[in-house]
């Protein structure tokens, strides 16, 4: 009796809470750590995919930027559930993606889950930390609150496929922005599975769009695009030349620019900074005056 | 029944401006490598107040090396030390207010009244304030010992001289950082004063360096590669380039940039008090603020009634000498940027808005723009777009808070925007959906160092001052 034959997975992009095909109809074959092992066939993206996915995540921004902290809080948290219960798949597509042991891989989605629940708990927590009332020196309750940026384009690592990546990209929607994320080109299949998980973890469509592809080709557009915001050029490789050239490109409207670091630990507990990093800080004027006799306050 | 007013000039015999000044480097004066020099006038009369060295390549390279030798003591000092120097630096410029103020009136040409009374006690309370900071730093929430990014390239507008150099050099030097500040061509004298006050205060050598020049002076400077960081306000057209030059380094880049803020008034809005708000957050400084209230959104039922009051308000506006106590408009700062406001308000007039001037007299010589109105203004008129930089504001209307907020957010910029409404609620609503950075609630145009300042958008990233401006000078 022959031994059964396994369906294989048609990888697709994650765009506006769908999963199409890149529009292009172009795929790009995807192999494991040693190169010779085919894996699967993804999309490769074009500069349309890319566009397609800004008008997504700019259509989702509204929504998810104005849940409260606590929804976000528990909607990333869902996330980290649903994940849990994926632990055997992405451990082999991590372990194949990154030529890991079967146990490392899956020490690996271990951290990628806790990751989310760290910052599921920072939802409704960092605009206290990072806010908070200023003592002007006059008649005013003046108050500073963190908001979020906007579309925010990430590029992920290219080495750490889904801890790297989750790494980056959770801390940009905990904080209410929505992204557009580039996976890892040479490993982009825990990304794009990545997203069948967003899909069932009640994150609304847009907040997220996953792009595979090559990221010379998809990043120009991202970090020249009108409508967004800020850019996270951590996939474009520290002191590349791409790096340089995406940062040019990035301030023809003054995108915020989370630049590229060496040897960036995905292991290591996060600080805050990706967390601040795709903030501004509005602060608000209230007039206090007198409740005098006069019944004015201005 | 028109008032007349008796003169009411200060007096000019409070500052002594050299004819000649140099660079300051390394503690010292010294003149331009190669020579070169330029005039800076007074914009209210053209008088010419004095010869200004002016820096080139090699002298940026002088006053680098000069701040990267300083660094190294200076960021040593304990933070209880470099607290004094600038609690120093605090108490000398609340000594020499006066004479600070009348100096950034002649050269600035902006009215006396507001040099007098906002620039000079914000500039000493930023320097106080930062100066509390120098000693606290682990406890900004920044982590457990915070270091100083190194030496800070600094370039200024013309719109605040003296305010701007304490934006910038107040929080550089509470976090151990030295600086090099390049001040604009037009105004470059207080920033040269503040030489002499960083001298009486006994201020290390090379910790301050100043050097005025135009565009390509600061060019030279922020592409310098031993500057670590980067802080500039201006335009956004000159943030972006800086944004490019500073592209694939380890510069940390702050910028603060223009704006085109919307000031908007509801229709339960006590008209009087609104009216106030709109003239001075569109006529405080000539208009020539980053955060101005340039864009007045009206709601429909009240657009008559605000527009009449205003005109009449803005009427009574005295424009005319700065140095006069009573003067509410001074000049234009220079020749330029008259000629800019000149050609937007054309060209508004061109596009169909209503234009409006107010009737005064503008003095035969100096650079001069009577406060101006363009009613029936839509989004697409560029006079909704651009920001003008001078006197002139632009009416539009909305009905719903809905509409309000969607033409507020209508714009490139996200620096600043006013609400005037009796409805707290509704305030709070507002505030909320508006993209700006700093939002005042029946009120505009209040500063404090307290208070962290900067925009949205195409307005800038990063903040200056409060707890939120020291981040821009530690390596966090």
């Amino acid at each position: 009796m022959s031994e059964r034959l396994s369906v294989f997975k048609t990888y697709k992009l994650y765009v506006g809470g769908k999963f199409p095909r890149s529009e292009s109809g172009r795929v790009y074959e995807v192999t494991g750590s040693k190169d010779q092992d085919w894996l699967a066939n993804a999309p490769l993206s074009s500069r349309k995919d890319a566009r397609d996915a800004v008008v997504a995540a700019r259509k989702a921004f509204g929504g998810w930027s104005g849940a409260t902290a606590y929804n976000r809080g528990q909607v990333l948290y869902r996330v980290a559930e649903m994940l849990e219960g994926r632990r055997s798949q992405f451990t082999r597509e991590v372990a194949d993606a990154e030529g890991l042991s079967k146990a490392k891989a899956a020490a690996l989605v271990d951290l990628t889950v806790d990751r989310w629940v760290w910052y599921a708990g920072w939802t409704d927590k960092i605009a206290q930390v990072l806010g908070g009332a200023n003592p002007v020196a006059g008649p005013f309750f003046n108050l500073s609150t963190p908001e979020p940026t906007g579309v925010v384009a990430v590029l992920a690592p290219q080495e750490s496929s889904l801890l790297g990546l989750v790494s980056v990209l959770a801390p940009v929607v905990a904080t209410g922005n929505t992204a557009v994320v580039v996976a890892s080109e040479r490993s982009p299949l825990p990304a794009l599975s990545l997203g069948e998980v967003l899909a069932t973890s009640d994150v609304p469509g847009g907040v997220v769009n996953v792009l595979s592809g090559r990221t010379a080709e998809i990043a120009p557009t991202l970090a020249s695009h009108m409508d967004v915001n800020a850019v996270d050029l951590t996939g474009a490789g520290a002191g590349t030349a791409l790096a340089t050239e995406l940062e040019v490109a990035a301030a023809d409207n003054l995108k915020r620019v989370l630049r590229p670091r060496t040897g960036e630990d995905f292991a290591a507990t996060p600080g805050t900074e990706r967390l601040t990093a795709f903030l501004e800080t509005k602060t608000v004027w209230h007039t206090t005056g007198s409740l005098g006799a006069s019944g004015s306050s201005y | 029944m028109t008032f007349e007013y008796a003169p009411a000039p200060e007096s000019r015999s409070v500052v002594d401006i050299a004819p000649a000044y140099g660079l300051f480097i390394d503690g010292e004066f010294t003149e331009a490598a190669d020579g070169r020099v330029f005039k800076t006038v007074s914009p209210s009369t053209e008088e010419v107040l004095s010869e200004v060295a002016r820096a080139g390549e090699a002298d940026v390279e002088r006053a680098v090396a000069a701040a990267r030798r300083a660094f190294e003591g200076w960021s040593a000092l304990p933070g209880s030390e470099r607290a004094k120097y600038l609690f120093r630096i605090a108490r000398i410029i609340q000594e020499r207010s006066r004479e600070l103020a009348v100096l950034e009136t002649l050269d600035n040409g902006k009215p006396i009244k507001e040099t007098r009374d906002t620039d000079l006690p914000l500039v000493a309370a930023h320097f106080f304030y930062h100066a509390g900071w120098a000693d606290k730093l682990e406890h900004a929430g920044y982590g457990h010992a915070p270091r100083p990014l190194g030496v800070a390239a600094q370039v200024i507008p013309w719109n605040f001289p003296l305010l701007m150099l304490a934006w910038k050099i107040a929080p550089a030097l509470a976090t151990g950082n030295t600086v090099v500040l390049k001040p604009a061509e037009t105004t470059p004298l207080s920033a040269l004063f503040f030489a002499d006050v960083c001298r009486q205060a006994g201020l290390p050598r090379g910790v301050v360096n100043i050097l005025p020049g135009y565009g390509d002076t600061g060019a030279a400077l922020v592409a310098h590669p031993g500057v670590d960081k980067v802080a500039f306000t201006g335009s956004t057209g000159v943030g972006k380039e800086i944004a490019r030059t500073v592209a694939g380094t380890r510069k940390k880049l702050t910028l603060e940039l223009g704006g085109k803020g919307a000031n908007i008034v509801f229709d339960d809005a006590p008209v009087d008090q609104a009216v106030e708000g709109i003239v001075s957050g569109i006529f405080f400084n000539q208009g020539q603020v980053c955060c101005a209230g340039s864009r007045l959104l009206v709601q429909e039922s009240v657009h008559d009634e605000v527009l009449d009051a205003l005109k009449r308000r803005i009427a009574t506006l005295r424009l005319g000498d700065p140095l006069d106590k009573n003067t509410d408009i001074g000049a234009i700062n220079s020749a330029e940027q008259l000629a800019r406001i000149t050609a937007l308000t054309d060209q508004g007039e061109a596009e169909g808005a209503e234009r409006w001037t107010a009737p005064c007299e503008l003095p035969s010589s100096g650079y001069w723009f009577a406060p101006t109105v363009f009613s029936g203004v839509t989004q697409a008129h560029t006079v909704a777009r651009d920001e003008i930089f001078g006197p002139v504001l632009s009416v539009l209307t909305f009905r719903t808070p809905d509409e309000a907020v969607a033409k507020a957010n209508n714009t490139a910029y996200g620096l600043s925007a006013g609400i005037w409404t009796d409805k707290g609620s509704r305030i709070l609503a507002m505030a909320n959906k508006l993209r700006a950075g700093v939002v005042w609630s029946n009120t505009f145009n209040k500063f404090d160092p307290t208070s962290p300042f900067g925009g949205y958008k195409e307005s800038g990233y990063g903040r200056e001052g409060g707890r939120h401006g020291l981040e821009a000078y530690l390596d966090v």
